[in-house]
């Protein structure tokens, strides 16, 4: 089997931009200087044709900007991404062919924000392929109303504007739009995060029927665990820019190995009938700017050892189909 | 023993498309030391219900009737003044951003001490000591540096437990909180959780715990009401609500959650959306959605009770039903 798409040590780094409250903090007269992010961090992930990779994590662990970088969106830092065996993007290397660029879409948790509010449905979702050439002008019409009714609209309502859609239409444009470019493998970034649950149930059962009708491999980024598990046929779970564990879903999910994996398959909201006792892992989700030196995750974690402050766990196999970065593989 | 009780309370918002009944005729209890889970989907008149009990509803929002009963008084028409002496002193509220309790420009100490001498007269000192015990009740590392921090200087989730611990401070009867883990990440969510269900047995606090999330108010909260449209469609003990619902909407809410067993498997959906409250189907509002309705839920079905629990359904569904 060769990989649709191949990631190879990808890493991104940003000198970040201040947040909201250490802008407050400089106007209250704070010195603070801009530093680098390691947003990303040596990277390597391959994605089978037809197979959906969950890529699950806390927020600011680096999901969204290992997504724009697959979808072409942000250029890396180091590292390769490779797609069907050809180099899409390297360092100081050429933009990606446009055929190639078409066959990767991204679709944001807001719709709402990637869509123009001054264009009419027709043209957010059929404007693109009328440019790429995969439909004629004059086909635009039929083209687009056959796409809202693949993904559950009306086709009346491409005489309409973003605003007059509930969340859920509108996450539904979100993925015409991204089908109309005809794509192999769609990026979905928190797609349903912003959705109520029963809206959030009806688009990821579309996403489902969309992958067998059309043979979509998705990279399905979420935060939640209890999402990526259901749609998912291998997780890869993120902590601070780096993968700490990867493996078939359900297997991950029934025998996590990494201890950050553990505390996150404790909290997956489940509906209980019992009350339960409410336990975490201590501490809080550290800064990538300045992240802990050896394993990320050592300062919360209940095993850690003095090698853990020092020495960064390889990402490796621990059982077929099982990858994971944690020093208690070696027996420590 | 019912320390609140809210009886038909109808909030509406006065628009220029319309009048829209966010809260039509919600009635429950709260007993003391009990925690009460408030679930509905967005809009559907949560946060309006919390407001309304603190009488917080603005323009063009106003209670149009019903009963706000706490202690023995009806909140509801009271005055200002009054309502500012139970505000923060007997009934709290936490927000899902902490940045609606907290000023962004003042020290935590700062705004800790005011807080304590808005309702009691005591000297700075003994403020100060009352904000320190606060924070590190909530389980703030090392509280009497962090006091003197202003907000930005911590987390979210540290703020959020910085905005527990003001309602914390004058050991209140009720507080309400409004998806105050909504915004964490799921391991601070659990922290938050697990401090509030230890503060919770400790002090003996009733609790209202609003959220769109059915998994978080199924490990913490007693009973459960469900709202949908501005009514409450269901109410009963948590584990009786979840483990056999009987409204059709409380049972689509429950079966949307992914919950491993179905992995990959189509989930059973409810289908169509929430209705505007501008333009509210006639008789039951769910009726659209409804696999159950008939030309008899054209017609608003009561809340009918049955022991602890009560639906508003004219097809309630059975126990042979809901059991897999
Ligand atoms: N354009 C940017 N400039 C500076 N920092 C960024 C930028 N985009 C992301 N980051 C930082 O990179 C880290 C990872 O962000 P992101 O990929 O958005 O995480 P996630 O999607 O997992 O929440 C965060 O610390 C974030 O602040
Ligand atoms: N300021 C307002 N003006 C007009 N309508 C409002 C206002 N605030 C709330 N509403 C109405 O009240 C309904 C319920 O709102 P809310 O209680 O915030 O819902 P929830 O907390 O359940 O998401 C909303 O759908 C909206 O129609
Ligand atoms: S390497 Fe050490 S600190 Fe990291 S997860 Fe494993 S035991 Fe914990
Ligand atoms: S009253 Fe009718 S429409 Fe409403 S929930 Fe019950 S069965 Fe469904
Ligand atoms: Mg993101
Ligand atoms: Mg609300």
């Amino acid at each position: 089997m060769s990989a649709l798409i191949e990631i190879d040590a990808l890493s991104k780094r940003f000198s970040s931009e201040l947040d909201m409250a250490e802008k407050i903090a400089r106007l209250l007269g704070a010195k603070l200087a801009p530093r680098t992010v390691h947003a990303v961090d040596r990277v390597s992930l391959e994605l089978a044709p037809g197979e959906v990779l969950g890529l699950v994590g806390e927020s600011g662990c680096g999901k969204s900007t290992l997504g724009r970088m697959v979808a072409g969106l942000i250029r890396p830092t180091e590292g390769a991404i490779r797609y069907r065996g050809q180099a899409l993007a390297t360092r100081g290397g050429g933009y990606r062919s446009r055929d190639e660029a078409l066959k990767i879409q991204m679709i944001f948790q807001d719709p709402m924000s990637s869509l123009n509010p001054r264009l009419q449905v027709q043209d957010l979702v059929g404007e693109a392929p009328v440019v790429h050439g995969l439909v004629g002008r004059t086909d635009a019409h039929g083209y687009v109303a056959e796409l809202l009714a693949q993904v559950g609209l009306d086709p009346a309502v491409a005489k309409r504007y973003p605003h007059q859609f509930s969340g859920g239409q509108r996450a539904r444009v979100g993925i015409a739009r991204a089908l109309a470019l005809k794509p192999e493998l769609i990026v979905c970034d928190e797609s349903v995060a912003a959705l109520d649950v029963s809206i959030q149930a009806q688009v990821l059962n579309l996403f489902m029927q969309l992958r067998e009708d059309l043979d979509l491999t998705y990279l399905f980024i979420s935060h939640d665990l209890g999402v990526v598990e259901h749609i998912s046929d291998r997780i890869a779970v993120m902590y601070l820019g780096r993968i700490v564990e990867l493996g078939t879903a359900q297997d991950l999910i029934a025998r996590p190995n990494h201890p950050y994996t553990q505390a996150m398959v404790a909290e997956i909201p489940r509906i209980g009938t019992a009350k339960r006792r409410f336990s975490a892992i201590k501490g809080e989700i550290p800064s990538p700017v300045n992240p802990p030196a050896g394993c990320h995750f050592h300062p919360r974690c209940p095993f850690a050892t003095e090698r853990c402050r020092s020495e960064v766990p390889v990402l490796r196999a621990v059982a077929p189909d099982r990858l994971s970065a944690c020093h208690l593989n070696d027996g420590v | 023993m019912t320390l609140l009780s809210v009886e038909n309370l109808q909030t509406h918002f006065f628009t220029r498309e319309g009048v829209a009944k966010a809260v039509d005729g919600v009635s429950f209890t709260l007993a003391r030391g009990e925690i009460l889970g408030l679930v509905g989907e967005s809009g559907s008149g949560k946060s309006v219900t919390g407001f309304s009990i603190l009488g917080l509803v603005d323009e063009p929002g106003r209670v149009a009737g019903g009963r706000v009963v706490f202690d023995g008084t009806d909140l509801v028409g009271m005055g200002e003044g009054p309502l500012r002496a139970l505000r923060g002193k007997r009934i709290a509220m936490i927000f899902q951003d902490p940045m609606m309790t907290l000023n962004p420009v003042l020290r935590i100490d700062t705004q800790m001490v005011e807080a304590v001498r808005a309702h009691d007269t005591v000297s700075h000192a003994e403020a100060l000591e009352r904000a320190r015990l606060a924070l590190e009740k909530v389980g703030i590392p090392s509280p009497e540096t962090r006091l003197k921090n202003y907000p930005h200087e911590f987390s979210g989730g540290m703020r959020q437990r910085v905005a527990i611990a003001i309602a914390l401070l004058h050991e209140p009867d009720v507080i309400i909180a409004d998806e105050p883990t909504t915004a964490l990440d799921v391991t601070i969510q659990a922290q938050i959780l697990a401090e509030v269900q230890r503060l919770c047995e400790e002090t003996g606090v009733a609790m209202i715990w609003i959220t769109h999330d059915l998994a978080v108010v199924s490990g913490l909260a007693d009973r459960l009401a469900v709202m949908y449209a501005g009514r409450i469609v269901e109410t009963g003990p948590t584990a009786e609500v979840l483990g056999a619902p009987r409204h059709p909407y409380t049972r689509g809410l429950i079966e949307s959650v992914p919950q491993g067993k179905l992995h990959g498997a189509r989930l059973r959906q409810i289908d169509g959306m929430t209705p505007s409250l501008l333009n509210l189907p006639a008789g039951c509002a769910f009726h659209p959605r409804c696999p159950r309705a008939d030309a008899a839920c054209r017609v608003m079905p009561d809340l009918a009770t049955a022991g602890p629990r009560a639906v508003r359904c004219h097809h309630p569904l059975t126990d042979e039903e809901t059991t897999p």
